[in-house]
């Protein structure tokens, strides 16, 4: 009667199989490693890369124990910590600013491992050190920009219309428009109503005075927040990149928060000066007039009176005028899209009032000829595209087009709107962990678990004999298959994780007890030996579910609720409860039933 | 080996009323204790600063505080942490001052003393993010609460889960009346520790329950008073109950005496959670079952009803 079919023990032994697979990456520690990759998009990590940072490691005498390309980035693994700062430097000269070159730890486990997606666990800040910053964006300054770019854009309107007012103000998300004249009013309202959708309007008599009072609709403030936060991640992705870390996470949490993890770094105060630093960018005319000659002493080094050279992206020089017409923070938007005529790849950017007003001057003015649009980060400017002016251009949207490509036209606007935050940003959470106290929790969470372990095998041995040490086999499994699973699923492991994993062991021995007990009750009771092991795993079996439910039912209030730490404790917690159940159950049964299941006629159980 | 060969039920139920005092007591000193002194809540729920740094020789820790104080910061609270050499620092959170100023600050104050001063951990918590963290904790203890109510009222009866619930809320309360009676810091892992000790303690209740209605329902026992029925119910399982929780003990004890500093409060809850658990669950949740006036027919009926149903659905 106590007797699995085949399948079952096959079944069995192919999870514990796969289990051990998974878990391996675990035990083989890691490298030290450099990791390039490309600044922009239009820059591919790719087998040219890779021959770069091969000749580059190899001109500075360093040998790399491989390298490897992924979708990304190019790894190199190396030897000693020595070499991969020594290789670090290396790189960083011989690639340049478009790469940014990062230290970071490789797992050592075999290729055919990593192929089959079986990975290390996944270290948490508090294990392997690092930055972890929430951030707040400033929502209300985000509505008040946008409301001071409404108030500009109506005065301007108005004026254009030749449609006196007496007053424009703004205060806080709402503004409010003064007129003399009822019949002014209303025509000014009909205009803005049409040209302003976005805006809620009302109009108000009082004492001798007409207004027209507007704010932003919901969804048009929620379009300005959703886009704030956008932006906000944009250039704190940017920005993160030159930081050169290995593996940042940059995620929105909830509708105004921003998480940003730095793992490895330790220079805090520059991370954070970093993430709190502007980007300008800046509208400035070509100087075309003296082409060919002055460029080529500007090259030199002889850049002519009033003027500065620059770059563009693709390496050619700009000479440009030292005077600007406009800054970045007349543009509300930038979107890739096509041109309307020639349906080529565009950007559109939305001016704000002053800025349209601003543009549209400047491109009568100048016909024909080129300006420049720069981007300055870190007092280092940029030329990000430099067009003809082929007309007018009116109404704050300026379309910048011609010899670019679909990825061109996304990555200028990316940059566009990325050079520079929509809205200021405070650091609301900072928790930082330095590598030595990481490397202390792991030590101490391993160490934990395994006397904790090794006393509950002791104990279940002496208590239990051989259903005992059945147990701990079971236990055993239990654990390795919460390892493989936790890996598997790239879960973050925390110090409180950790100590989830350890009161998994002490929980999930519950249910072996609870069946080891019943065996013995149902032997006292006087059933034969097949029959009491047969009735100890069945009837324990709804008790092991009810009380596993229930623990499962605080483990996902836990996740839902909790933050970071905490939240990984949970996983562990939920997914310990799962494999213990199979573990306790299955495993341990099949171990029963593999070693009494063959004998007819039982004298006994060894079972204390 | 066997701890536990017992022949004769135990009376538990005799002694209900002494253990409902017992009970009593406790949480209202408890209770008392919260209302009075209150919780010694940690940085992750006021908000502020919390410093770790780590000296190559033991520090004063007097000089510490007054290189804290010419920072403005005279409340600063100023601790061993682990070790001699090790040093927590507490800074309330400051106006005007954002954290990365503030951890900067403090840690340039610190080097001027000892040049060689390791930075090993800096938490700061703003005060928004305190205080959601306190309500999103609140907010998951009434939802594991729910939960397991609703959980248990379906897998048995009303009477098992209101009961199950009281006991191990009577857990919850004691945990952290010690925590406020000793000012331990009540930090988030403490509470997960609280959430994890709610659910595993109700799965105590539930072994006992599972074997209560199987009791009810064997022939042996029919016929047999329901508190005779409970005494024999919770001395069948005791020996499963002790076995369990002591196995869950010493993987908490491991952590309580390896896991350092960190994880100290973490496994002290935990502690003092299993040791009440074991109480709550025999002593507490049994006795209110009895007086919550369970019956043989509340089995009954709630095992008739599935037939009837499926029945009636196909």
């Amino acid at each position: 009667m106590n007797r699995y079919p085949l399948w079952k023990y096959l079944l069995i032994a192919a999870i514990v199989v796969g289990g051990l697979i998974y878990t391996l990456p675990n035990f083989y520690g890691e490298v030290p490693a450099v990791q390039v990759s490309p600044l922009r998009s239009n820059l591919k990590a790719d087998t040219a890369l890779m021959d770069r940072v091969e000749s580059a490691l190899k001109m500075s005498g360093i040998t790399a124990q491989g390298i490897a390309l992924d979708t990304t980035s190019v790894k190199a693994r190396l030897g000693t910590t020595d070499e991969q700062l020594k290789a670090k430097d290396a790189l960083q000269t011989a690639l340049g600013d478009d790469y940014v070159v990062a230290l970071n730890l490789l797992s050592r486990s075999p290729q055919w491992l990593t192929s089959i997606g079986a990975l290390p666990m996944y270290l948490g800040l508090d294990l392997r050190g690092g930055v972890h910053f929430l951030m707040q964006v400033d929502m209300k300054s985000a509505l008040a920009k946008k409301a001071e770019a409404y108030t500009n854009d109506i005065r301007i309107m108005l004026r254009e219309q030749r449609i006196q007012y007496s007053g424009i103000s703004r205060d806080g998300q709402g503004l409010t428009v003064r007129f003399r004249e009822a019949a002014l009013r209303d025509k000014a309202l009909t205009r803005i109503t049409k040209d302003m959708p976005d805006l809620d309007l009302r109009s108000e008599d009082d004492a001798g005075e007409f207004r027209i009072s507007g704010s932003l609709k919901i969804e048009a403030q929620r379009r300005t927040q959703d886009f704030a936060l956008k932006q906000n991640i944009n250039t704190l992705r940017n920005r993160i990149n030159e930081l050169g870390v290995a593996e940042p996470i940059i995620q929105q949490q909830g509708v105004d928060r921003v998480v940003v993890q730095l793992p490895g770094v330790q220079d805090t105060a520059k991370a954070k000066d970093i993430l709190g630093r502007t980007a300008t960018l800046e509208v400035r005319m070509v100087d075309d007039d003296s082409s060919g000659a002055s460029l080529v002493a500007a090259k030199a080094g002889q850049v002519p009176f009033g003027t500065e050279l620059y770059y563009e992206r693709n390496g050619d020089a700009v000479l440009v005028k030292k005077q600007v017409m406009l800054t970045g923070e007349r543009i509300t938007d930038a979107q890739p899209g096509f041109d309307g005529q020639t349906s080529e790849p565009a950007v559109h950017l939305t001016l704000d009032g002053t800025g349209s007003r601003i543009f549209q001057q400047v491109t009568r003015d100048n016909v024909g000829k080129r300006m420049a649009i720069l981007l300055f980060e870190r007092g280092k400017g940029e030329v990000v595209t430099a067009p003809v002016i082929r007309g007018e251009i009116g109404g704050g949207r300026v379309q910048i087009s011609g010899r670019m490509t679909t990825q061109e036209a996304n990555d200028v606007s990316l940059l566009l709107r990325a050079g520079a935050l929509a809205a200021p940003m405070d650091i609301i959470e900072e928790r930082t962990v330095g590598p030595s106290l990481g490397a202390d929790n792991i030590r101490i969470g391993f160490n934990s678990a395994l006397y904790g372990f090794g006393a509950i095998m002791v104990f279940m041995i002496i208590y239990y004999n051989l259903i005992g040490v059945f147990s701990v086999i079971a236990l055993g499994v239990n654990v390795l298959l919460l390892i493989a699973l936790l890996s598997l699923l790239q879960a973050t492991l925390t110090l409180p994780g950790m100590a989830g994993i350890a009161l998994t062991i002490g929980m999930a021995i519950d249910a072996n007890v609870l069946i080891n007990e019943r065996i013995r009750e149902e032997l006292r009771n006087g059933n034969t030996p097949h029959a009491a092991i047969f009735a100890g795993y069945d009837r324990a079996w709804g008790t092991i579910l009810d009380s596993n439910v229930t623990t499962l039912i605080a483990g996902f209030a836990l996740f839902a609720l909790g933050s970071g730490a905490i939240k990984g404790f949970a996983v562990v917690l939920c997914l310990g409860i799962l494999t213990s159940i199979f573990s306790a159950v299955m495993v341990s049964r099949s171990l029963t039933n593999l070693y009494y299941g063959s004998r007819r006629k039982l004298d006994g159980v060894s079972i204390g | 080996m066997e701890f536990f060969r017992l022949k004769k039920d135990i009376p538990f139920m005799r002694h209900a009323r002494l253990f409902n005092i017992i009970s009593l007591i406790t949480f209202l000193v408890a209770v008392g204790s919260l209302a009075t002194k209150g919780l010694n809540l940690g940085v992750d729920f006021t908000g502020g600063t919390v410093m770790e740094v780590s000296y190559a020789q033991p520090p004063e820790l007097e000089r510490i505080r007054e290189s804290m104080a010419k920072l403005g910061f005279a409340e600063a609270s100023v601790q061993n942490f682990g070790t001699a050499r090790d040093v927590l620092i507490r800074l309330p959170v400051k106006e005007g001052l954002t954290s990365a100023q503030l951890s900067e600050q403090a840690l340039a104050a610190l080097r001027k003393d000892a040049p060689n001063v390791e930075m090993r951990r800096v938490e700061f918590v703003g005060p928004q993010v305190g205080k959601e963290l306190f309500e999103n904790g609140a907010l998951a203890l009434l939802f594991v609460s729910l939960g397991i109510v609703a959980y248990l009222a379906l897998r048995f009866e009303w009477k098992f889960g209101v009961a199950a619930i009281i006991a191990n809320l009577h857990d919850v309360i004691i945990i952290v009346g010690v925590f406020s009676l000793f000012q331990w810091e009540f930090s988030l892992p403490v509470l997960a520790a609280v959430l994890a000790i709610l659910g595993y303690s109700v799965n105590e209740s539930v072994v006992v329950f599972d074997r209560v209605r199987e009791c009810f329902r064997a022939r042996q026992y029919r016929g047999v008073a329901v508190p005779e029925v409970l005494n024999a119910a919770i001395t069948q399982t005791i020996s499963r109950t002790i076995i369990t929780h002591g196995s869950t003990q010493m993987m908490v004890l491991a952590m309580l005496f390896f896991g350092g500093e960190t994880l100290f409060y973490f496994a002290l809850a935990l502690t003092i959670g299993i040791c009440f658990g074991i109480y709550s669950s025999v002593l507490v949740a049994s006795p209110i079952v009895m007086y919550l006036g369970v019956s043989r027919e509340d089995m009954i009926r709630v095992e008739a009803k599935p037939d009837n149903d499926s029945g009636a659905v196909v």
